[in-house]
């Protein structure tokens, strides 16, 4: 089928000034994924899986300034968690601030360092995931990642990791464009921690693709900054063996633009993915979750618990899916959605779906839109807790299912004091 | 302490009149009890004294100890003292008890310039009142009132009370539910705040409750007033006669 000229046109001009870089090990991935892309197109407004969030500003050749923001005394997410940092800064790697890798206990490489190998142990994931990920949906920005990625860690882990990797994307650049790509590969029984915080850039494409072999355990807890003005379009690829863990949790906050795509496989038995979202936003801000989970092996569970807070005309978007393939009996997916509208100018649009070719599974899937109940701020306040307080209160207790979906205590008592934060800054 | 005067409310949304003039006086030490036909607007003057939204007072005031409550936030009359035993108390899914009740205690005593609570201390407090009332660690953790007992709530209601120490304190049906064990601790929880500083109000369906906590007055509220106040011994007779000999009499 012809691509309409809308998104050649968009595309041609997008990639005009990138380069692609040539050879070594990933440089056949590389055309490989220019090669998809050169087919599918950028995505456009009128695109069925953008129907909610209009991609423009994601595609435009310039990238819009984004003013970098002044955390003041906020210290950056996760800094009392011992951690190894690798930060990047508009997208490029800052040696000076990172820690020494070693100490993370696991191999780490940096794409752009190793990219004139021939060999690379990488190359079985480079790609792969994403060009999986393009079916039965077509995601072009992922595609386009994949070919014109700058950057990006490359992390394998054989056993437990010693600490959590934490990338850390600092923006200071009013006029970045970053496109990072990281692989992280899970070798049976491996457990891993990936801590990500920051806006990035001013537009941040990322991908990352994630292989959780037979009884390993992947976790993921990330921060997207406080700059209002970012712009972010990130995927997640993960593909699960037997038994295998994968919990990823984001915290929004602010953002005029995020997609968050995550597209997990659950292909051995007894495998376990949760993906989770707290989002929170005033005025010019707009959220799109969109999710894909597929389940291919016996006895997994999936669970989707995302949740928005929206005010002054702030946007949410959740686009949901489970697909149960034949035989993927005892599927056990759970899939909520829900957001909490402080006025009448904010918006919560979402499409849940359920697709299920196996008889013997227990899906349930809910999505829901609310203003706090009265009923109980006012009982708090009869208790001398002041409105403010009491609406905090309420909204943290409105997001705790999120939360909880974090495992490590101390992280999530980091993200519930970030969300606090916010609240405070935010009230009415 | 209570001193509420000619009070006059109707619903914000409707023209719907409830309260016609309410004239009640509760003095430091007492404990009335108001009794009255469902409907009659107990609830409504209850919920009006602590502030909830909904309500437009037309005429008449409401003083807890000569400051006008009514011009108040609901959260300033809590830390003036005022206290409210919900007659349906409230779930909050998500908010665990225990921090409720530490927040509400902290918040009060900051609004009264007073030092915080820390957190040993308060666990030590609520525990043990917690332990008088038969309200066990779970019950603590859990969420406030979600999944609670109808009992079970109207004793949490009593537990926020004691850890309050309210001077002037409203209780709207907290008997209602209640089994017989549940009635006399809860009973017992009341009894052992009532000092000469302390005022309590009442609202009952049920000589019952009376037999354990002694009222000093009985008020009897009828469409929106109140239309006849004495001792004891009004409790017994309703009890006995019911409503219709005095409605008959007051028309
Ligand atoms: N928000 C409201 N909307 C409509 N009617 C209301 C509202 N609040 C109170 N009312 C009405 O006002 C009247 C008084 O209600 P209230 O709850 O105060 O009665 P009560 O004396 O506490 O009764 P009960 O003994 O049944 O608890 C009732 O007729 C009730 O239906
Ligand atoms: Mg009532």
């Amino acid at each position: 089928m012809a691509l309409p000229q809308a998104k050649q046109d968009v595309l041609a001009a997008r990639i005009a000034g990138l380069s692609l870089p040539q050879g070594g090990w990933a440089g056949a991935a590389r055309a490989d994924a220019l090669a998809r892309l050169s087919a599918m197109g950028l995505p456009v407004k009128r695109d069925e899986y953008w129907r909610y969030t209009d991609p423009t500003s994601l595609t435009t050749p310039d990238t819009p300034h984004a003013a970098v923001f002044d955390a003041r005394d906020e210290p950056p997410a996760f800094d009392g968690i011992d951690r190894v940092r690798l930060v990047f800064v508009d997208g490029v790697f800052d040696p000076a601030q990172s820690d020494d890798p070693a100490a993370a206990g696991v191999e780490i490489d940096r794409l752009a360092a190793v990219a004139d190998r021939d060999i690379h142990w990488a190359q079985s994931l480079y790609g792969v995931l994403e060009a999986r990920g393009q079916n039965p949906v077509q995601r072009p920005l992922a595609a386009l990642n994949t070919a014109f990625a700058t950057d990006g860690v490359l992390i394998r882990a054989t056993g437990k990791a010693a600490k959590p990797v934490a990338l850390v994307y600092i923006h200071r650049d009013e006029g970045s464009d970053a496109i990072l790509h990281h692989c992280i590969k899970l070798e049976a029984g491996a457990e891993v921690t990936i801590l990500e915080n920051g806006p990035a850039a001013a537009r941040f494409t990322k991908v990352m693709e994630v292989e959780v072999a037979d009884g390993a355990r992947f976790h993921h807890i990330r921060t997207q900054g406080r700059d209002h003005e970012r712009r972010a379009a990130t995927h997640i690829f993960a593909r699960l063996g037997a038994g295998a863990l994968f919990k990823s949790f984001t915290l929004t906050a602010n953002g005029v633009l995020t997609r968050n795509d995550a597209v997990i496989e659950l292909l051995g038995d007894d495998a376990v993915a949760h993906v989770a979202g707290a989002a929170v936003g005033d005025g010019n801000f707009h959220h799109d979750d969109t999710v894909f989970i597929t389940h291919a092996g016996l006895r997994c569970e999936s669970r989707q618990v995302f949740k928005k807070v929206l005010k002054n005309g702030a946007v949410g978007v959740f686009q949901g899916k489970i697909l149960v393939k034949p035989g993927a009996q005892k599927t056990d997916g759970y899939q909520i959605s829900q957001s909490l509208l402080l006025d009448e100018d904010s918006q919560f649009l979402a499409k849940p779906e359920l697709e299920i070719y196996a008889d013997d599974v227990k899906c349930s899937h809910g999505s829901t839109s609310g203003a706090i109940d009265e009923t109980a701020l006012f009982y708090l306040r009869s208790r001398g807790v002041p409105e403010r307080m009491a609406q905090s209160l309420m909204v943290l207790a409105f997001l705790a299912e999120s939360i909880a979906e974090i495992e490590d205590e101390a992280i999530a008592e980091d993200i519930r004091s970030r969300l606090e934060g916010w609240l405070a800054r935010h009230e009415r | 302490m209570l001193e509420i005067k000619n009070l006059h409310v109707k619903l914000e949304e409707e023209d719907k009149v409830i309260l016609k003039g309410v004239d009640l006086t509760v003095k430091a030490g007492e404990v009335h009890a108001i009794m009255g036909p469902n409907g009659s607007g107990k609830s409504t003057l209850s919920y009006v004294l602590s502030g909830r939204d909904g309500y437009e007072v037309t005429d008449g005031s409401a003083t807890l100890d000569g400051e006008e409550l009514l011009e108040m936030e609901p959260e300033a009359r809590a830390a003036a003292g005022l206290f409210l035993a919900f007659q349906y108390p409230v779930e909050i899914p998500g908010v665990g008890n225990m921090t409720f009740l530490r927040t509400a205690v902290n918040a009060q005593r900051k609004a009264r310039g007073e030092e915080e609570m820390s957190a040993g201390d308060f666990l030590k407090v609520v525990r043990a009142k917690a332990k008088t009332l038969k309200i066990d660690a779970d019950m603590l953790k859990r969420p406030v009132n979600v999944g609670f007992s109808g009992g079970e709530k109207k004793r949490n209601e009593i537990l926020q009370m004691a850890m309050l120490e309210p001077k002037m304190c409203i209780l709207d049906e907290t008997d209602s539910g209640l089994d017989v064990d549940a009635m006399k601790l809860v009973s017992d929880g009341v009894n052992a705040l009532r000092d000469a500083g302390r005022a309590f109000l009442v609202i009952t369906h049920y000589q019952r409750l009376l037999d354990h906590i002694k009222p000093d007055v009985v008020h009897i509220m009828a469409a929106g007033r109140i239309i006849k106040t004495g001792g004891p011994e009004l409790a017994l007779e309703v009890e006995k006669n019911g409503y219709a000999d005095i409605l008959a009499e007051v028309n």
